[in-house]
């Protein structure tokens, strides 16, 4: 089995991160009873003998002594880590694994990317290749950030070309918090075109979010709780929306209840490669069929049942219910309607008691009202993992590479536009050594490129599936 | 490779009118090929020990025996090991594998039979390729006294069982030319479950006919409306389908009489198989299929004639049904005399499935008497071999599991030339858009590979269909 190795970068992504970590730990308490170090365990925690000084203390098999994430911390602020730290999590982490600045960067992408970049290099370098070296089999790079701001955006993206470098054979899945259009960050527009650049060469595949579709869906959940005909009691088991343990009005934090789908959605991601199952999905796979051309590897999200993270006790629905929730645009991840775009790929990744002919059923019977592009009419990727998640008999993950991304380039680049034709805030960026106007004018190229391929691929939508002329032989 | 003749068995078995049979040896490939594999050791030993099969308690034991030799060896605590390797790229099935058919505490894997990396190859044709693999091979192929051939179980759809399969099958080929190699392969729903499963498909097939002897057909899509139809299982899961498919799989491989009325079991399970159904390499393609099946359940209230169960597996044949259900009995074998009705179109609807070779299997009461005559009609076959060659029977009296009387038919014929087609259409079509295409070239397959396996491809429909 393989290991994976998350990457947390600039606030959100720690914040992100933080809340990954304390699921995955449920998680894996939930499923192993005995306590042994087992494979499934592996995949995102060492194990260590915490009496031996030094690095020497990794155990590969037995009882578990004192686990720790496979994770890098990096943050050029230092309140979030920090925070991480003297929280109840603090264990999980090795102090060896964090490099943190005190001044941030501004969100400023170019003091992010050229500034911390530079500086920070060789010490992300040697903290990344520490991580490979505890792994028997590194498979993948899980890097969460967020695209509007400077440290997450700037030497988030900056990563993604050392991580490629270094470890060519190494996937790197990329989970970006985009803008939302009324962002408080003036710059996120240029600090996310800057990334979307470096997503676009240097990423495997990116699962763009952003943080109002997260707050919707809190929104809704809240909604659902607060109706009063359910009634409001917590379930013991299920994973809790903040790391205290203790249940948190909603109104109080909300990002975390945000940052616990996101969470969810990389714990469910990788469930088939970590738990068995009867049709086993592994991280390679994702992007193997998921990704039909190299640029074009931007992943819609949608996770079922949404109730996953509420602390109350809501009846299941039908399991079909589940299927077409996963398609309607109130559960993506991204302000995104699939249903009305093209297809080019999509992956069902399903958790539970649930069997293939309930897979096929609803895919027969969802495959009507969608579109996928014509030489990719099946376009399904399916999976089945018996476990299901903490709390609830099953969980459905569906990952789309549909031209509906679209729209959220269109305006961020828009965002973009309005601000560089009055060269607003320009000068910040301009001052950093390395950045010039011509980086901005090729990351807008890039995002126009990208945006073009989805143009085309959207013009076929409406075009009748023909059958090309097959090859003649001679018999 | 070592074939010695079982000396001291021979003469053990003139005096009990046994012959040991010769050994199969089992390769077992990714999630797929493993979970089907071990359904059908089980189904295999299960029927071995049914309690008595309905013929006398010698034969019984007989047949036990074969079965043992063909499959199993034995450990020292007595424990039949399966003659299998298990391969896969990671390690959960194959653990799971192992566990569960240590735990049924009947038979059990060899604990070092298993090759593992681990990473899975990613649903990539072109990942995985190991030398240990042939090493565990051997080493199962010297604890056989007389080896038979390897019987190699995979899906298309994924990246080991199908592109390691096929690099398995080559090995075979170069290292065991005199032993016979079928490959059991598993063809994907028509609807996804891997989105470059017509790809995997294609390049598997087309090597696979290169190096194998026989290519053994199982469609996900037919199996799975057994399930729903016929076993009426409700949440139908891939354990459910892989237990039908190790029944029919159990039906072809039990062993059968090699004379009329004597207690001499064939002992060349795969040659014999070959022998009767593939006599040219153009075509290697063979289906299944099976009469009756039905739930435990509704087992216990059915009886069966020859009659009719023949004459219903005649009507599966010539109207290309896949099951004892929903037959259209509107087709009919063209009239003897006249000449053919034409060629075969993929797209005509109602076709009669031209047969190159059938072979029917009777098992149970009275199978003796059964009349298949019927299957020797000229007209069922192309015009090239006669039916004296092209059709052969094997009765045996000890039944098949729990059913008094069970038929199976294996043909070569031209029933999987549809989905086949379909298969290297879609394919095609991708191809001609260049998607995914990077992924594979990443591991060094180009276009040229891709090209020059639907050439073969279009070759081995272009042939089916002239039949």
């Amino acid at each position: 089995m393989t290991q994976s190795v998350v990457v947390q970068v600039g606030q959100c992504g720690n914040q992100i991160g933080c809340c990954f970590w304390d699921l995955a730990l449920r998680e894996h308490a939930a499923v192993n009873k005995k306590g042994i170090y087992d494979e499934a365990i592996s995949s995102f925690f060492r194990n260590v003998d915490t009496r031996v000084v030094g690095d020497g203390g990794s155990i590969s098999k037995g009882k578990i002594c004192s686990l720790k994430a496979r994770a890098v911390l990096i943050d050029m602020e230092e309140g979030v880590v920090n925070e991480i730290l003297q929280g109840p999590l603090r264990d999980v982490f090795d102090s060896k694994q964090l490099i943190t600045d005190i001044s941030g960067s501004g969100n400023n992408w170019a003091v992010g990317h050229k500034v911390f970049g530079s500086l920070y290099q060789e010490k992300i370098l040697e903290k990344l290749r520490k991580s490979a070296e505890h792994c028997d089999c590194l498979q993948c790079f899980f890097i969460i950030h967020s695209m509007g701001g400077g440290t997450g955006s700037g030497l988030g993206t900056f990563l993604l070309k050392v991580l490629e470098d270094e470890f060519p054979e190494v996937y790197r899945f990329v989970t970006s918090i985009y803008p939302s259009g009324e962002d408080d960050v003036i710059t996120s527009p240029y600090n996310s075109i800057l990334a979307m650049k470096e997503l676009n060469e240097h990423a495997d595949c990116v699962l763009p979010i952003d943080n109002q579709s997260l707050f919707d869906i809190i929104s809704k959940i809240d909604v659902m709780v607060n109706s009063g005909k359910l009634g409001a009691a917590i379930k013991p088991k299920s994973l809790v929306t903040s790391s205290t343990g203790v249940f948190k009005k909603r109104q109080e934090k909300p990002f975390d209840a945000m940052n616990n789908i996101v969470a969810n959605l990389l714990l469910n991601l990788t469930s088939s490669a970590r738990f068995e199952g009867s049709l086993n999905m592994d991280l390679n796979e994702i992007s193997m069929n998921l990704v039909p051309f190299p640029q074009l590897h931007y992943l819609v999200s949608s996770l079922t049942p949404l109730y996953t993270l509420a602390d109350v006790n809501i009846p299941p629905r039908r399991l079909d219910q589940m299927f077409s929730d996963a398609f309607s645009k109130d559960h993506q991840l991204i302000r995104a309607d699939p249903r009305h775009s093209l297809y080019l790929a999509c992956a069902l990744m399903v958790r539970g008691n649930v069997q293939i002919s309930d897979l096929r059923r609803n895919i027969e019977r969802l495959k009507p009202s969608l579109q996928f592009v014509s030489w990719n009419q099946e376009g399904w990727k399916t999976s089945l993992c018996s476990v299901p998640p903490v709390g609830h008999s099953h969980s459905l993950l569906a990952l789309a590479n549909n031209t509906c991304v679209k729209p959220t380039f269109v305006e961020l680049k828009e965002r973009f536009i309005r601000l560089y034709k009055k060269k607003a805030h320009l000068h910040h960026y301009l001052q950093i050594e390395g950045m010039e106007e011509s980086c901005f004018s090729e990351a807008v190229s890039s995002l126009s490129a990208l945006i073009q391929e989805y143009n085309q691929l959207d013009a076929t939508k409406s075009m009748p599936v023909e059958d090309l002329p097959r090859l003649n032989v001679a018999v | 490779m070592v074939l010695r003749l079982p000396i001291a068995h021979f003469f053990e078995g003139v005096c009990f009118g046994l012959f040991l049979s010769m050994s199969i040896v089992t390769v077992q490939l990714g999630q797929c090929g493993n979970q089907i594999g071990f359904e059908v050791f089980d189904a295999l030993f299960n029927d071995s020990h049914c309690p008595r099969g309905l013929c006398s308690k010698k034969e019984n034991e007989a047949y036990q025996a074969s079965c043992k030799e063909r499959f199993f060896s034995e450990e020292e605590n007595g424990v039949p090991l399966a003659r299998a390797v298990l391969v896969d790229m990671e390690p959960k099935v194959i653990n799971q594998t192992l566990s569960k058919a240590a735990r049924s505490g009947r038979w059990k894997y060899g604990q070092h039979s298993c090759f593992c990396q681990k990473q899975g190859s990613g649903n990539n044709w072109a990942y995985g390729h190991e030398e240990s693999i042939m090493n565990l091979i051997r080493k199962e192929v010297e604890k056989c006294d007389s080896l038979s051939g390897f019987f190699i179980i995979m899906s298309m759809a994924g990246g080991t069982g199908s592109g390691l399969g096929a690099f398995v099958t080559q090995n075979l080929q170069d290292q065991y030319s005199s032993a016979l190699k079928m490959n059991q392969i598993i063809w994907p729903y028509g609807t996804g479950e891997v989105i470059v499963q017509n790809y995997n498909s294609i390049l598997t097939l087309s090597h696979l006919y290169r190096s194998s002897d026989a290519l053994l057909v199982h469609e996900n899509d037919a199996v799975h409306k057994i399930c729903a139809k016929l076993m009426n299982i409700k949440q139908i899961s891939f354990c459910d389908i892989n237990q039908v498919l190790a029944h029919q799989l159990g039906s072809v491989f039990q062993p059968t009489y090699s004379g009329e009325g004597s207690f001499h079991y064939r002992r060349n399970p795969l040659g014999d198989l070959m022998e009767n159904l593939v006599p040219h390499p153009e075509f290697k393609m063979l289906g299944v299929r099976n009469i009756p099946q039905m739930s435990e359940n509704s087992l216990a209230y059915s009886t069966f004639t020859w009659a009719g169960l023949l004459k219903h597996l005649r009507q599966m044949l010539i109207s290309n049904a896949k099951m004892e259900e929903g037959i259209d009995w509107q087709v009919r074998p063209p009239l003897s005399g006249l000449p053919p009705l034409g060629k075969m179109s993929v797209n005509r609807e109602i076709h009669f499935n031209t047969s190159i070779a059938n072979l029917v299997i009777l098992r149970g009461k009275d199978a003796h008497s059964a009349d298949v005559g019927a299957f020797k009609d000229p007209a069922l076959y192309t015009s090239w071999l006669e039916p004296v060659h092209a059709f052969n029977v094997w009765k045996t009296q000890r039944a098949f599991r729990k059913y008094e009387r069970s038929a199976a038919l294996v043909s070569n014929s031209q029933s999987l030339v549809k989905p086949l087609d379909r298969i290297v259409g879609k394919a095609w079509n991708m191809f001609a858009s260049r998607a995914y295409l990077h992924q594979y070239t990443k591991f060094g397959i180009e276009e040229e590979d891709f090209l020059d396996s639907f050439t073969l491809l279009e070759q081995v429909i272009a042939s089916y269909c002239n039949l």
